[in-house]
């Protein structure tokens, strides 16, 4: 059994606090995504769970045994590193193969797992060279195909589709899934591509200056930001916020009365783009047209409206010039409310 | 390209390209030409005059000795210096400056040094009679004790000279960034294996270098033997030094340097082959 406990860990570089008071309890064969801007403390935590950095307060216990004073070699976990680490000496296949003649596995073994490992990666063609003479994103996939041949208990994956192009990403995110989730690794997955971890991710914790903000299923943190940094940082474009003012224990929006949970005062409402229908200028919240961007499948229209601006995703195939007046209507039901000074949600 | 462009490179290089002529390939050319020549007329009578004297077996013999004692000796003792060096959470400057006082201590003067600490009245006696362990000033550096006084000259060269190795290997290991390490340490290497499997081969480079000047320059011990052993100890440079000073014979001087020049190149080509770090395993 593999479940991860991170209870209450702190970490000072000098006077610098990356980390301050993370918790986190990871179930075994659970995949949980560390969503976070650059510089929140993912690296670091990840560090301080594979035990190559210590962390000055706190504990890190993995299957009910607390690693405190275990060295990373003897922790038995596998670990993708943010700038790779492939072997520069060593063919790709020997990179692969590292875990398992550290283990010593049979041959066989470790040839059936490399290769495995390869092709699970399409990366078995280059087996024979070194890693000099491959791509960055080649190197990348010899670096997640190490970790992954040796079926590691834990997985600590610190962006490790960051080089690959759209298409291939897609592909390797698929394939990540369907293998872990067969193997029942428990997985710790470093990203800041909210996509990304939306589409991989049991659960998301989503972190901002060393500490997780929220840590919830993919719909959860999506549906019910619990700060405003949550709603801003996942889902693209990020969620629009409107200050309403609150009476009677209503805010209106463009006209409409949408019940809020205070009865008075200042609040933010909380919209996703594609939660406001367009409709005509005198029917909702007014707005004038800055850009319209067709986007394919859907079409991004940014608006000022009350001297902000507001970003709206319309699944229409519009063609509108700048200029135009239209009005907005957001869908009642999904508005989430925010304090405009401490800028965590209020209400369920 | 324009032809311009084509051309500078080689035209700033040229400075350097004709200083190391003037200074190095001339008088080179120049020993060589006295090595093989009597009066103007070609001879061997010189390579012969050398290989024929009493003291030539035992310099070479002890040159090569020498080398092949102090190199390793040297290369496994600055790795573990540069190893420990890279552990230390601080005071790595003070230490790496210690370390490397003997590098600012020319030979002679570390030769001398040594000497007054072996020699029959020197602190090492001092401090063994008060132990003790001796009854009275010993000699150690004679004719008579090839054995101390070998191992009295190898001190000093070891203490003189390692810093340069180690120098060159803490530059190497700082090169070497610490994610190959750690993903080594992850997939449980044991502390020894990363450092046979991982560390060992990426410094590869950096051990070349220090080998082969190392090499290079024990080959041409003089200074620090000289000073302990005088002649008792003979090697290659000293007998250059003698037949050049003292017997005033310049073309049998000048055999010995070509000799020793000669012996350097193989030992230089001897690393580069055998530590040839293919093109493909940089990255
Ligand atoms: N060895 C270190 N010494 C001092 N400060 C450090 C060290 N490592 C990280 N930090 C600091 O800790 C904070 C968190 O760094 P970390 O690398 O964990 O960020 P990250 O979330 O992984 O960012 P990115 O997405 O850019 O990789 C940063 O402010 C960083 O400057
Ligand atoms: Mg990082």
């Amino acid at each position: 059994m593999a479940q991860i406990l991170i209870d209450k860990v702190r970490k000072d570089f000098g006077a610098v606090r990356a980390l301050d008071e993370v918790t986190l309890d990871i179930a075994d064969g659970e995949f949980v995504a560390l969503l976070g801007p650059s510089g929140c403390g993912k690296t670091t935590l990840l560090r301080i769970v594979a035990g190559l950095e210590t962390q000055t307060a706190g504990r890190i216990v993995i299957g009910g045994r607390d690693l405190t004073e275990v060295p990373t070699r003897a922790r038995g976990l596998a670990m993708v590193f943010q700038n790779y680490a492939v072997f520069p000496h060593m063919t790709v296949f020997e990179n692969i193969a590292f875990g398992l003649r550290m283990q010593k596995a049979d041959p066989t073994r470790i040839d059936a797992q490399v290769r495995k490992a390869a092709g699970l990666l399409h990366i078995e063609d280059y087996l024979d060279r070194h890693p000099g003479n491959l791509s960055g994103g080649q190197r990348q996939r010899v670096a997640v195909a190490r970790a992954l041949a040796v079926e590691p208990p834990v997985l600590l994956m610190d962006e490790p589709l960051s080089n690959l192009d759209a298409l291939l990403r897609l592909e390797m995110r698929a394939e990540l899934k369907t293998v872990l989730e067969q193997a029942g690794t428990t997985t710790i997955y470093v990203t800041h591509d909210q996509t990304e971890a939306m589409g991989l991710a049991d659960r998301i914790a989503v972190m901002h200056g060393g500490r997780i903000v929220q840590i919830d299923t993919p719909t959860e943190v999506y549906r019910h930001p619990r700060t405003k940094f949550v709603g801003g940082f996942v889902g693209s474009p990020p969620m629009n916020f409107l200050p309403v003012e609150v009476t009677g224990g209503e805010a209106r929006l463009g006209g409409l009365p949408v019940p809020a949970p205070v009865t008075s005062g200042a609040l933010l409402a909380g919209v996703r783009p594609e939660d406001f229908a367009i409709v005509a200028p005198d029917q909702g919240l007014a707005a004038e047209v800055l850009v319209v961007e067709p986007l394919g499948s859907h079409t991004l229209v940014t608006v000022r409206c009350d001297g902000a601006t507001v970003r709206v995703v319309t699944p229409e195939i519009i063609d509108w010039p700048a200029g135009r007046r239209i009005g907005l209507k957001p869908d009642a039901g999904r508005v989430v409310w925010m304090d405009p000074q401490s800028e965590q949600a209020v209400g369920p | 390209m324009s032809g311009r462009s084509r051309f500078l490179p080689y035209l700033l290089l040229a400075p350097s390209v004709l200083f190391l002529a003037a200074l190095f390939v001339v008088p080179l050319v120049e020993t060589i030409a006295i090595s093989f020549s009597d009066n103007g007329a070609p001879t061997l009578d010189h390579y012969r005059r050398m290989a024929g004297d009493l003291n030539f077996w035992p310099a070479v013999k002890n040159t090569f000795l020498l080398v092949v004692t102090v190199v390793p000796l040297q290369v496994a003792i600055a790795l573990g210096m540069a190893s420990m060096l890279q552990k230390l959470p601080r005071g790595r400057d003070l230490v790496l400056w210690i370390w490397t006082i003997p590098l600012g201590v020319s030979d002679l003067a570390a030769g001398l040094v040594w000497l007054a600490l072996l020699q029959e009245r020197g602190y090492l006696n001092s401090a063994l009679a008060a132990l003790g362990l001796i009854d009275g000033p010993t000699q150690w550096l004679t004719y008579e004790t090839p054995g101390t006084l070998f191992v009295g000259i190898l001190l000093a060269e070891v203490w003189r000279a390692t810093a340069i190795v180690f120098i060159i290997l803490v530059a190497g290991l700082q090169l070497i960034p610490k994610e190959y390490r750690e993903a080594a340490e992850i997939f449980g290497a044991s502390p020894w294996t990363t450092f046979r499997r991982i560390t060992l081969p990426l410094l590869k480079p950096s051990l070349q270098t220090a080998l082969i000047l190392r090499t290079v320059l024990a080959f041409e011990v003089f200074a620090v033997v000289y000073a302990i052993a005088g002649r008792n100890f003979p090697v290659l440079v000293g007998e250059a030094y003698v037949w050049q000073r003292d017997n005033q014979a310049y073309g049998v001087a000048a055999a010995y340097a070509v000799l020793i020049v000669v012996i350097s190149l193989a030992a230089t080509v001897v690393y580069l082959r055998v530590l040839r770090s293919r093109t493909e395993e940089r990255s």
